[in-house]
């Protein structure tokens, strides 16, 4: 009988037979191995522990490229906004102590949104650790919780195996941010490397189980049963790239179809059977439906506080079918009648294979009319205001008719950042690029410029709030140096807007610091030699916006927007989602 | 026997508000840092570690934690999944008392006068299943082995004579209901899970708890 010990010896022994030395140092294999897995674009910024990574990265500018950003949280949602843009794995650079606990913002970020990145950052010399070094901070503890995986390198000898391990571990499964910290000495250490292998098999992890038929067959026979079935769909049919699986499970069943903000864009806003957006500032029809479906069919979504609302009135009486390739999802926050465990790129056409063709009529009916309703209260006046004043919302509308669904839409947080998932229009998946877990202001900008880099054949939009613009407007400098063509579009209304919805929808309109000042925008850009332009009157907005679209390389245009306008429908917070306010 | 079933036996351990003591197994890779990826996914939540051992386990290099918490069944069924989770646990496993076989050890150091003088040392080995581990001039340590009633109890029973130290470890314990994790392991060295073990068995309601 083989044992475990047997095993690792032979698959030891194989590794032994594949051996092509290469002589170098540990900074050189690093980055041989970032190009065996594929890796072209780096964000990174140096710094003291990890220079002899950029040292050696000098000589490699023909087959890397890195883009020196102006702050390590830019870098972190850079690398964010072309992992999410393109599907591959983002890569990072940072130097130990303070460059490296500037990434914490975009790992938690990166973490929540399941996004994969390999971050690498310096560490201080092996026998310094511990001793309080300059620059030295324990960078494994501090990002432990907000990492897929961390590891810590001390010998060069290391290298290759954890790379291949981090770039595997990112990537598969449900996709997360991965670190690892390698001490400057591994980084200098003459060595002789074997060939680079990657990894696909790491006997601790399980990134996705083999299906089970029995879980897809009781998951058939719930929805065939059932008369009024809803699908909640989010990230995970982007993440697992089964959007066409799911685009034909949806045509085959047809099941209406809402999406949580991550989701967004894994089916055209145009599918009849996409019936909009769920959650806080969802639309009206998918939350008040969500109380009286009788079966949930929930696709790679976790059933977020946001999406939910009160949890004890949450679709109480549908019986919750929820596919996800994390287990730890499944029955976390709402009880499934049936998990199913797994890769939806797998589950999904077993699924379309067994459910019974359908139309729905009168349920997709009831879809219609409270989107009338939404349409005749909220969406007309936001998209064609009557008042002097612009709204986000025409804004969105006009990007609408100029891109025709085919941008980037990049957004940072608060009121501009619903307005443009409720009303930006998406022909195509990997278009809408949010941080919807976390809510990072900031994120915004510098995850334009790496979606810029993601999608280089797209034109990208940044969406951005006066608020948010102002915690990480260095990246301008980004722009300026690599040439990114982000447009930068800022929605100033002269608050902290969301917070001040808040404050006067439950807080008697007690304005606690959310009157937030703003520098020239459009002299800020010029200042980078970025072209910019402002807009304070709608008769000038679409030309604005065509400008902006239409110029060669990066534009900033700043639209002066209505102060006190609401972002609705809303869920307030501690209601049901059928409890949701149209105005 | 059912989750449900093992809910309604364990019923008079349970508290008013559903917690009741549960011992996690967690086999993982020996990996330094492991130990602090566990150990915040319970301090995320505000739930408190009564005891962890962490030690080898019946297979070499497969390490062996033990954690005890006072918990509800839900609470403790989703922090396993999430310890399940990290890349370098391998399988965890949890189970109410019934249906381990567990062990506590202790140690007390008294004054050899006092307890020469005062008590008869023969009582207190006999009673309290108490072996000396060392006997000195000045002072005499005893251990006990048990669960935690019986070593508390020699506590009490040792305080009027002067108890100078006293120490309990971790508890350690064995699940009544498992093969081993021999098998187990080499179905997670194999690239592809054989049919039987393809891991997804926790989804099945009605399963034993422990193979969540």
């Amino acid at each position: 009988m083989e044992t475990a010990q047997d095993t690792i010896q032979q698959n030891e022994a194989k590794a032994e037979t594949s051996k092509t030395l290469f002589k170098g140092t540990g900074s050189q294999v690093l980055l041989n191995g970032l190009i065996e897995e594929g890796v072209t674009t780096i964000f990174g910024y140096p710094g003291g522990a990890i220079m002899p990574i950029y040292d050696a990265l000098y000589d490699y500018a023909d087959k890397l490229e890195h883009i020196l950003v102006r702050h390590e949280q830019g870098g972190i949602h850079a690398a964010q906004g072309f992992a999410r843009a393109s599907g591959e794995v983002g890569v990072v650079f940072a130097t130990s102590g303070p460059g490296a606990t500037n990434l914490v913002t975009g790992l938690a970020d990166a973490q929540i949104d399941s996004t994969p990145l390999v971050c690498i950052t310096g560490q201080v010399f092996a026998h310094l650790l511990g001793t309080d070094a300059f620059q030295e901070t324990d960078v494994i503890n501090i990002t432990t919780p907000v990492t897929k995986w961390n590891y810590q390198v001390t010998d060069a000898k290391e290298i290759q195996e954890v790379l291949a391990k981090a770039f595997y571990i990112a990537k598969s499964g449900r996709p997360g941010p991965v670190l690892i910290d390698i001490t400057k000495n591994a980084q200098l250490q003459l060595e002789e490397f074997p060939e680079y292998v990657k990894c696909n098999h790491i006997r601790s992890y399980r990134p996705k189980p083999k299906v089970r038929v029995e879980y897809i067959e009781q998951a058939a026979e719930l929805i065939n049963s059932a008369k009024k079935p809803f699908i909640l769909f989010g990230q995970g049919v982007i993440l697992g790239k089964a959007e066409e699986e799911f685009k034909a499970f949806i045509n085959k069943s047809g099941i209406p179809a809402a999406w949580t903000i991550m989701g967004e864009g894994a089916i055209p806003t145009s599918h009849p059977l996409n019936v909009g957006m769920l959650g806080m500032h969802g639309n009206y029809g998918p939350n008040v439906l969500t109380n009286e479906a009788d079966v949930i069919i929930a696709i790679g979504m976790r059933f977020d506080d946001r999406v939910t609302g009160r949890l004890d009135k949450y679709a109480k009486q549908a019986k919750v079918v929820h596919l996800d390739i994390d287990p730890a999802e499944i029955d976390k926050n709402v009880k499934a009648e049936v998990g199913v465990w797994g890769d939806c790129k797998e589950t999904l056409p077993l699924l379309t294979n067994l459910v019974n063709e359908n139309k729905h009529e009168d349920w997709l009916a009831k879809f219609r009319q409270y989107n009338q309703e939404e349409i005749d209260q909220v969406i007309t006046p936001e998209l064609y205001p009557t008042g002097d004043e612009m709204t986000m919302g025409e804004v969105l509308r006009n990007i609408n008719e100029i891109c025709g669904g085919d941008a980037v839409i990049v957004t940072d947080v608060g009121q501009h950042q619903m307005v443009a998932c409720r009303y930006a229009k998406f022909n195509n998946t990997r278009s809408n690029i949010t941080s919807g877990g976390l809510g990072t202001m900031g994120f915004g900008l510098p995850a334009a410029i790496g979606a810029k880099y993601g999608a280089p054949d797209k034109t990208v939009i940044a969406i951005i709030g006066d608020g948010g613009f102002q915690m990480t407007p260095q990246e301008l400098g980004t722009i300026m140096q690599f040439g990114a063509a982000v447009k930068i579009l800022i929605l100033n209304n002269r608050f902290l807007g969301m917070v001040r919805q808040w404050q006067q929808l439950f807080h008697d309109k007690r304005y606690s610091f959310v009157n937030i000042t703003s520098p020239d925008f459009v002299a800020l850009a010029k200042s980078y030699y970025i072209e910019a332009s402002k807009v304070d009157e709608r008769a000038n907005l679409r030309q604005a916006l065509e400008t902006m679209i239409n110029h060669e390389g990066s534009y900033l245009l700043e639209v002066m927007v209505g102060r006190e306008n609401n972002v609705f429908p809303m869920v307030p917070q501690g209601m049901s989602v059928s409890e949701i306010r149209l105005k | 026997m059912s989750t449900e079933d093992k809910i309604k036996y364990t019923e008079d351990t349970v508290d008013l508000e559903g917690k009741q003591e549960y011992t996690i197994t967690v086999y993982a890779e020996n990996r330094i840092g492991l130990l602090n990826r566990i150990a915040i996914i319970f301090s995320k939540r505000k739930i408190n570690i009564e005891s962890l051992n962490s030690s080898a386990s019946e297979i070499e290099g497969i390490h062996r934690f033990n954690i005890v918490i006072h918990e509800g069944y839900e609470v403790v069924r989703k922090l396993a999944r999430q310890i399940e989770k990290q890349i370098e646990v391998l399988k965890v496993y949890f189970n109410t008392n019934e249906e381990i076989i567990w062990q506590e050890l202790a140690l007390y150091k008294v004054s050899t006068d006092e307890i020469a003088e005062k008590v008869t040392v023969e009582r207190l080995l006999r009673q309290y299943g108490a072996s000396a581990v060392v006997i000195r001039k000045d002072y005499t340590v005893f251990a006990v082995t048990g669960h935690r009633e019986e070593t508390d109890a020699l506590v009490k029973a040792l305080e009027p004579y002067e108890l100078i130290e006293f120490v309990r470890s971790a508890r350690v314990a064995i699940i009544k209901d498992s093969a081993g994790f021999h098998e187990k392991l080499k179905e997670f060295e194999a690239f592809e899970p054989g049919e039987e073990l393809v891991e997804n068995e926790f989804l099945e309601k009605g399963q034993k708890i422990f193979t969540m």
